[in-house]
């Protein structure tokens, strides 16, 4: 079987202030008609580089500084721009991440795919508009006569990945290269895009190449996988050999890594690091967090600045019911215990978090706190009151919860000189580095600022500050979701050693329901501002009673084994 | 620029941990040499500003001659080695004049920017921090003031006020206020609910003092750039206002009122008395917008690492 | 559409009311007697009392605003001292000059810099980009009024290419017959191009000189919004599907690219409209802004007053037309509402 694409030692160069950076070195890569190969690693790993550089869609920074990329014989690297603009779309065509960005903002989405029909002369001024709603039809979009008049920011982001799709389908072209089609996007979403990628690429014989992070992804669709890291590729194999018997250390610390059905926490980290298990953690009876009928309304429409808002009061539309973004949950942490908090984007959690924070006000509703009713204080003056130091929280992205003109010692002692009943520059600073050690987190790096730190630094910075006050509750939202997942894995774990040594609780909020049992002793699932089921992890993974928590379960992606 | 490249293509592989953990000022002052080495223009910029405040400090002890004594004898004499800017009508050295008049210039834009920096500073901050009632009053105040053309409200203020030097310093102020109120406002409102804000909130901090400890030091630097740029058109509004005959009299040496002088005689050949002054004016404005490029490049974090 | 329009159109009501408000403080926070002040510099007591009657300065605070919008909604914004015509007269028949001349100058900037802002950021590190960055640069510390006197010197005094600066025509040619009042359209009415001909020839240099101050903001958008708009997601997806880059340069990134430009515009014509007075100034152009500044100087003051408002409101209206453009281009905007 001859390669489609075949793709020998290449390299790729970035001009950068601090010279010249190989962002891909000497890589191989092979794809077979009808073949789907994955290309699986981590940020920074090149894996999107390298599909580039095949498209010869660099930025002006970049180069390919040596190898050879041959497609049906043809010499890509070689070929002049005008040969390129013709196989591009035609031969070989790409979706990506983020599909509403990559759709052109103020151009209807059905005359973006006739552009691209007409380019490639698939069809006429006159079948042009019919091809293109049949380019709907086929990637599943009810009404096409309808959306082919939407621009990108009337849909949503799913339906803009099946667009992209369409556009990247319409020519039939040979190869298709998707990166990181999924990431983004909610997982039922995910499962249905990947599902029509596949239908639509096999349907021609198309082969494919998907580039991602989540081996769980790659295993699942791919036939193939090429494993890379930082620019190189370390493991290329069928990709059942791979999830059966990874070879290279890299992968298998990338294997075990991956949460799937089974795993432990520990089981995350590599043989070597991973100590004895923590012992289940006593939960007490004792009730810590009471959240009761808990109701958060928005109005329909965004404050509009308008200054017709601002003099002509009443002049304005007849008034809406309000959108229910939290209605009407009740639920119950007790001392020691982790709870999970499952749901898709706009299921209403990251409210529900913020209002047991106190950052947000709920419009009805009760938070009791160990007896207090903390849901009567209102949010703007919780700052200043006692129970502020009872709960605190870890933060979704590490880089944007860090000022990034404090260093990292002054992130961690803001909480102590705030709240904390420490006196003196020398009692913080060695707190500080208690806090540090417990942690993790290098010494030297206290003196650090944001920008000079990666993820998982910026992270055990944003646990330290959470943990400083010996909080009772801490609320985690999303505390991984920015993290490659060898650091996740680090991560999840030291988590779970902090809440053993110090007794807290935690309320984790987050997308992913492997991540959550993992860490959680009961998960709530929640949908459209409602709760779903609730129940301890185990059941709620292994018999769900509600169909969305199956829904949920089976569109997650897992490598094997 | 650099994170949209960065969005655009998969940047390469960054190291975990960089090598130099420099700490904030020696970090900055480096950042500041490396800037000002890599890029000439700037560092010719910040030369240029040197020479500009010399002038203004040192300007009327370096003059050779007295700018406002008249020497009817020698009046209207092109650029020669006595006079290196030539003369004006009543014969006035327009070297000395020109060097004379940096201080008043200088003067009048670095009071309006910096009276403008503190009052739109603070009412941008406040209400993109505190939004609602307080944003929209301070924005309808902004709003009202750019229904405006700029220049022509400056006239209109400075004449209604009365023709002095201070009323060009509060008119420049007031017309430059919505662009320091608009660009506070979009940095403040970005990071009122920013994570790191949050943080802050959660450690107790008021919400005063996380204006003034989280959010000011986060605005200041892009605050910085905007002063150097509205120096230049600050010099400019005022010149301006005083070549139509506002603000400053002769027979007070300044730029603008030089040039107005000047205008009348360029017809019939007499281009020196208008020329240098203009030049005076240009080059220094120049200096301003080089030096706010330049500083933008110097704050950047995208370009620090 | 319609209703985005309309919803518009609202906003401009407060800004009306505030420019109304600030126009009518700027009257009143004159130091020292207002009466005075509008009585002109030669008046003796009994007719500086005699004015205070009759603009009402003996009444209140709010009578007096009341009385003010009464005059508003008459078209009375007193009478220039000069030439004692009301100043809605003077304003209403000066304004044609001013407006094309800024018009002129607008055109001529756009049809500069909005090519060359797109050329540079296509061949950002070229020849063209250097050119740009250096006519921007220029272009903002530039004087607009010493740029006027540096091109009489240049192109009257020393080459002699340029007519003498004197106003919207020279000495030999009559003015075209009334119809829009803008000369250079009148003239082709008429079928007479020697008048034509001398109109452009007045107009060159201080449309010229006003289009080089506005060049700058609007080739430094123009570059900056295509470079951002040519590095964004949706141009990659075009490339990846082969578009060549005649499509993507022009159908694709041009138009988003345009969307700040024409937002940028606004600021253009506040930066024009103020350029203007001082234009008309060193070229002796017989628009509203050479009106002002003579009653400036005659410390005139309701001829100033008229033509702050006039101003502003003539600025209020070209805002409008802007957001509205905008609507038409971008449609997220056209379906918010």
């Amino acid at each position: 079987m001859t390669a489609l694409l075949d793709v020998k030692a290449l390299t790729v160069e970035f001009a950068t202030r601090r010279g010249t950076v190989q962002a891909v070195k000497t890589v191989d890569l092979e794809v077979a008609k009808g073949e789907t190969v994955g290309i699986v690693g981590e940020s920074g790993s090149g894996k999107s580089v390298t599909s580039y550089a095949v498209m010869r869609i660099l930025d002006r920074a970049g180069r390919i500084a040596g190898g050879s990329v041959a497609f049906s014989g043809l010499d890509l690297k070689g070929a002049t721009e005008a040969q390129m603009t013709d196989i591009r779309g035609r031969e070989i065509s790409m979706i990506f991440q983020n599909p509403r960005m990559a759709l052109n903002p103020i151009r209807k989405v059905g005359r973006q795919i006739e552009d691209v029909l007409r380019r490639h002369a698939q069809a006429g001024s006159m079948d042009a508009r019919a091809k293109a709603i049949e380019m709907l039809e086929q990637v599943k979009i009810a009404r096409p006569e309808e959306r082919y008049h939407a621009y990108p920011f009337e849909l949503s982001g799913g339906m803009c990945q099946r667009i992209v799709i369409a556009l990247a389908l319409a020519c039939r072209p040979q190869l298709l290269i998707a990166d990181e089609p999924t990431t983004g996007l909610d997982v039922t979403t995910q499962k249905a895009v990947m599902d029509l990628v596949t239908e639509l690429t096999r349907a021609r014989g198309m082969s494919t190449i998907l580039i991602t992070h989540d081996l769980g992804l790659a295993a699942a669709y791919c036939d193939k996988v090429v494993v890379m890291k930082k620019g190189e590729v370390v493991e290329t194999a069928a990709a059942r050999d791979v999830f059966a018997a990874p070879k290279h250390d890299y992968t298998q610390k990338l294997m075990c890594a991956t949460p799937r059905p089974g795993s432990t926490l520990r089981g995350l980290l590599p043989a070597e690091v991973a100590a004895a298990p923590n012992p289940p953690a006593a939960v007490s009876g004792e009730v810590l967090l009471k959240v009761q009928n808990l109701v958060k309304e928005y109005p329909r429409q965004g404050v509009t600045k308008s200054g017709a808002q601002m003099f002509g009061r009443g002049a304005a539309q007849e008034p809406e019911k309000p959108f229910r973004a939290v209605d009407g949950i009740s639920f119950e942490i007790r001392r020691g215990e982790s709870l999970g908090l499952v749901g898709e984007s706009g299921c209403g959690k990251s409210t529900t978090s913020m209002m047991v924070m106190r950052l947000l006000d709920p419009t009805s509703g009760n938070i009791t706190l160990g007896g207090d009713d903390i849901g009567a204080i209102q949010a703007k003056s919780f700052a200043s009151s006692p129970h502020r130091r009872r709960i605190q929280m870890v933060f979704q992205d590490p880089t944007d919860s860090l000022n990034p003109r404090f260093t990292a010692s002054r992130a961690i002692a803001d909480p102590l000189m705030r709240m904390g009943a420490l006196k003196g520059a020398g009692a913080v600073r060695a707190r500080c580095e208690q806090l540090a050690n417990l942690v993790g987190l290098p010494l030297d790096l206290l003196d650090r600022f944001p920008h000079q730190m990666s993820g998982g630094q910026k992270a055990r910075v944003g646990i330290a500050r959470a943990i400083a006050l010996d909080p009772e509750l801490v609320i985690l939202d999303e505390p991984t979701a920015a993290l490659d997942v060898s650091v996740q894995a680090v991560v999840l774990n030291l988590l779970d050693d902090l809440k053993a040594k110090l007794g807290m609780s935690y309320l984790f909020v987050s997308h992913d329901l492997h991540v959550v049992r993992l860490l959680c002793d009961r998960v709530i699932v929640m949908r459209q501002g409602a709760i779903v089921e609730q129940g301890s992890s185990q059941d709620v993974l292994e018999a769900p009673k509600a169909d969305y928590t199956r829904e949920l379960i089976s569109a997650i992606p897992h490598p094997p084994g | 620029m650099s994170a949209i490249d960065a969005s655009a293509t998969p940047s390469p592989a960054v190291s975990e941990a960089p090598a130099r953990p420099a700490t904030g000022l020696s970090a900055t002052l480096g950042h500041a040499r490396y800037v000002v080495t890599e890029n000439p223009v700037t560092g010719f910029a910040f030369a240029l500003f040197a020479v500009i405040l010399l002038a203004a400090i040192l300007g009327p002890a370096l003059a050779p001659y007295d700018p406002l004594a008249s020497d009817t004898a020698a009046a209207l004499q092109p650029p020669s080695a006595a006079h290196w800017f030539g003369t004006d009508q009543v014969g006035r050295d327009i070297f000395s004049r020109v060097l004379v008049a940096t201080r008043l210039d200088l003067v009048i834009a670095v009071s309006s920017v910096a009276l403008v920096f503190a009052l739109g500073g603070f009412a941008g901050i406040c209400a993109g921090f505190y939004g609602g009632w307080t944003d929209r009053l301070i924005s309808r105040v902004s709003d009202t003031i750019m229904a405006f053309p700029l220049f022509v409200l400056a006239m209109g203020i400075v004449a209604a006020l009365g023709n002095t030097v201070t009323n060009i310093v509060i008119a420049t102020a007031i017309v430059n206020f919505p662009l320091y109120q608009r660009i506070a406002r979009a940095e403040a409102n970005v990071r009122r609910d920013a994570g790191f804000v949050q943080a802050a909130r959660l450690t107790g901090n008021s919400e005063m003092r996380i204006l003034l400890c989280q959010i000011l030091p986060n605005i200041m630097p892009i605050m910085a750039v905007q002063m150097s740029l509205t120096m230049g058109y600050a010099i400019l509004n005022a010149a301006g206002l005083s070549f139509i005959g506002l603000g400053v009299k002769p027979p007070t040496p300044e730029w603008g009122i030089m040039v107005a002088e000047g205008a009348g005689y360029i017809i019939s050949g007499e281009w020196w008395i208008a020329l240098f002054p203009g030049l005076a004016l240009m080059i220094s404005v120049f200096c301003f917008n080089l030096l706010g490029d330049g500083l933008r490049d110097i704050i950047d974090p995208q370009r620090r690492t | 559409m319609l209703r985005a329009t309309l919803k518009r159109l609202v906003t401009i009501v407060p800004t009306l009311i505030g420019v109304v408000v600030v126009t009518f403080l700027l009257t009143r926070v004159l130091p020292g007697d207002p009466a005075a002040y509008f009585a002109g510099p030669t008046a003796d007591a009994a007719s500086i009392e005699q004015i205070r009657k009759s603009l009402g300065l003996d009444q209140s605070l709010p009578q007096q605003f009341l009385r003010y919008l009464g005059d508003l909604a008459r078209g009375d914004l007193g009478n220039a001292l000069s030439t004692g015509q009301p100043v809605l007269k003077e304003i209403a028949s000066r304004l044609p000059a001013s407006a094309e001349l800024t018009l002129s100058a607008l055109a001529l900037s756009i049809l500069i810099a909005v090519p060359l802002g797109i050329l540079a950021a296509v061949k950002e590190g070229s020849w063209i980009d250097h050119l740009c960055r250096v006519v921007t640069t220029a272009g903002v510390s530039l004087p607009v009024f010493f740029t006027g006197v540096l091109f009489v010197c240049i192109f009257y005094y020393r080459l002699g290419w340029a007519p003498a600066p004197v106003g919207r025509l020279d000495l030999y040619s009559v003015a075209p017959p009334h119809v829009t009042g803008f000369f250079l359209i009148d003239s082709l009415l008429a079928g007479d191009f020697d008048t034509f001909r001398a109109t452009v020839a007045q107009l060159i240099l201080p449309a010229s000189t006003m289009a080089l101050f506005a060049l700058a903001p609007i080739a430094r958008m123009t570059r900056a919004s295509m470079l951002s708009v040519l590095s964004s997601e949706f141009i990659r997806t075009a490339r990846a599907s082969g578009l060549n880059s005649r499509t993507v340069i022009l159908r694709y990134a041009f138009r988003n690219a345009m969307l700040p430009v024409v937002t940028t515009l606004g600021m253009v014509f506040s930066f024009l409209l103020g350029a203007n007075v001082l234009v008309e100034k060193v070229f002796a152009w017989p628009g509203i802004g050479s009106f002002a500044v003579e009653a400036l100087i005659q410390s005139d003051y309701a001829p100033v007053q008229g033509f702050v408002l006039a101003m502003a409101l003539l600025y209020v209206a070209l805002n409008l037309m802007i957001d509205l453009a905008y609507g038409v281009i971008d449609p997220r905007v056209r379906l918010e509402a």
